[in-house]
């Protein structure tokens, strides 16, 4: 298990800063965040975008603040669990939380600060009624592992680049027996490429391109498993289609994921805290920039700093009681890493 | 009225029309008006035509600039998408859209 002072779900511009905060009154900080690398939505969403309200920096872009930012917290060695997701929050009898992602990597400290931003990005889920049952059943939102395909009738729905390039992929390396791509309109946002073979690959009949339609219903099989789907087509009606497995792409959006229950108090999908230190109403976890909310909250890379400074010198009281501290500034002292 | 300012027409998913008041001077868009007036629109992106979670239908003649690549590529994804959706983020409140009319789609 993975020890440290501070657990800080989310790397984003708030998580990192936080480190560079918690290192100058010694404390120790480990960031897990679901993403491949740090960064959070500045480098998923806008690595190119400049910011403008960065005070110091007339303007920087999104993926250059993170690269100043990880050089800044370098001296204070943070560990990092970078591509998975918190999923468990336990507390221990010694007043301590073990943080659990969905890999089984486990993290123990005194203080978790919640720097989720807009929370986990998941799969958008189409409004189908019967959907969730059949999750793990024939409904899957990301391919995993092509071979579960093999010789299986699937429908895929999407227009963007992922429903291309799957239809594509399980069609050309002859997994699926059958493959249809059902989209809302006629026309395709991907790569044009990809858009023009899939336009070849229906018209050699190798797969069935179902465009102005739209996937509405699901139906079981005699074992519970999917056995088919109906089409909803705007000129021809509905069409009940045999398959084994549906895979709607239509891209990723926020949530604010397991946190929701983590009997913290929420309000409009933001977790509630206390401006005195940035403390939610569970002693011991904090949440900083933009998952929080409060009178006056901005959605600010800016404020989120602040929130962050405040929030581990509340932590330090917590992790060390009985120890003294002062606000020290890096002028006087300069900054001395672990 | 004031100067600067035109109205919009929200109507939000009960049915019911709300004639807001905005201003063109404040470089706002249709989904941070809906936000300060405390419509249910929740623009988790920011405005980046991201999530659209603030998608309406035009129900107006009046019309509209253009909509961005990135906002075709929203729309593409969305869902409830019909071929008067538009993304309210990408919506600028200017003195041509005065007496605009919009629908929130259903969430």
């Amino acid at each position: 298990m993975i020890q440290t002072d501070i657990v800080i779900i989310g790397a984003g511009p708030v998580g990192l800063f936080t480190v560079f905060e918690a290192g100058l009154l010694k404390l120790r900080c480990h960031l897990i965040d679901s993403l491949p690398e740090p960064g959070g939505q500045l480098i998923e969403i806008y690595p190119k975008k400049p910011i403008y309200d960065i005070p110091g920096y007339p303007v920087v872009n999104a993926g250059d603040l993170i690269a100043r930012l990880m050089e800044q917290i370098g001296v204070f060695k943070p560990g990092f669990t970078l591509g998975e997701t918190v999923t468990k929050l336990e507390e221990t009898a010694d007043q301590k939380f073990i943080v659990t992602t969905n890999k089984g990597t486990q993290h123990l400290a005194p203080v978790v600060i919640i720097a989720g931003g807009l929370g986990v990005f998941e799969p958008r889920k189409p409004p189908i009624e019967n959907l969730s049952a059949f999750e793990d059943k024939g409904v899957e939102y990301i391919i995993k592992d092509p071979e579960l395909y093999r010789d299986k009738q699937v429908v895929i729905s999407g227009g963007g680049d992922s429903a291309l390039d799957w239809t594509i992929y399980l069609s050309e390396k002859k997994i699926a027996s059958k493959i249809a791509l059902v989209h809302r309109r006629t026309s395709f946002r991907g790569h044009l490429d990809s858009v023009q073979k899939v336009m070849d690959l229906a018209a050699a009949g190798q797969i069935d391109l179902i465009t102005d339609a739209e996937v509405v219903g699901l139906q079981a099989s005699e074992r519970g498993h999917l056995g088919a789907v109906m089409i909803r087509h705007t000129t021809l009606g509905d069409v009940l289609r045999t398959a084994d497995h549906f895979i709607p792409l239509f891209g990723l959006t926020p949530s604010l994921g397991p946190i929701a229950d983590w009997g913290l108090d929420i309000e409009k999908n933001a977790v509630k805290v206390d401006t005195f230190d940035y403390a939610t109403s569970r002693k011991g976890i904090y949440a900083v920039g933009d998952i929080n909310t409060y009178p006056g909250k901005l959605k600010l890379i800016l404020c989120g700093f602040h929130e962050g400074t405040l929030a581990v010198q509340s932590a330090f009281a917590r992790i060390h009681p009985n120890k003294k501290n002062v606000l020290k500034y890096t002028t006087v002292n300069g900054v001395s890493g672990f | 009225m004031e100067e600067n300012t035109v109205h919009v027409n929200i109507i939000d998913r009960e049915g019911l029309t709300h004639r807001l008041e905005a201003p063109t001077d404040m470089n706002m868009n249709i989904m941070e008006v809906c936000k300060s007036y405390d419509l249910p629109v929740e623009g988790t992106c920011g405005g980046m035509a991201l999530c659209a979670s603030c998608q309406c239908y035009v129900e107006c003649d009046i019309p509209l600039p253009e909509q961005s690549e990135a906002e075709l590529a929203m729309l593409a994804e969305a869902f409830h998408v019909r071929d008067s959706s538009r993304l309210g983020c990408q919506i600028r409140i200017t003195k041509e859209i005065d007496g605009i009319v919009l629908r929130l789609a259903p969430k």
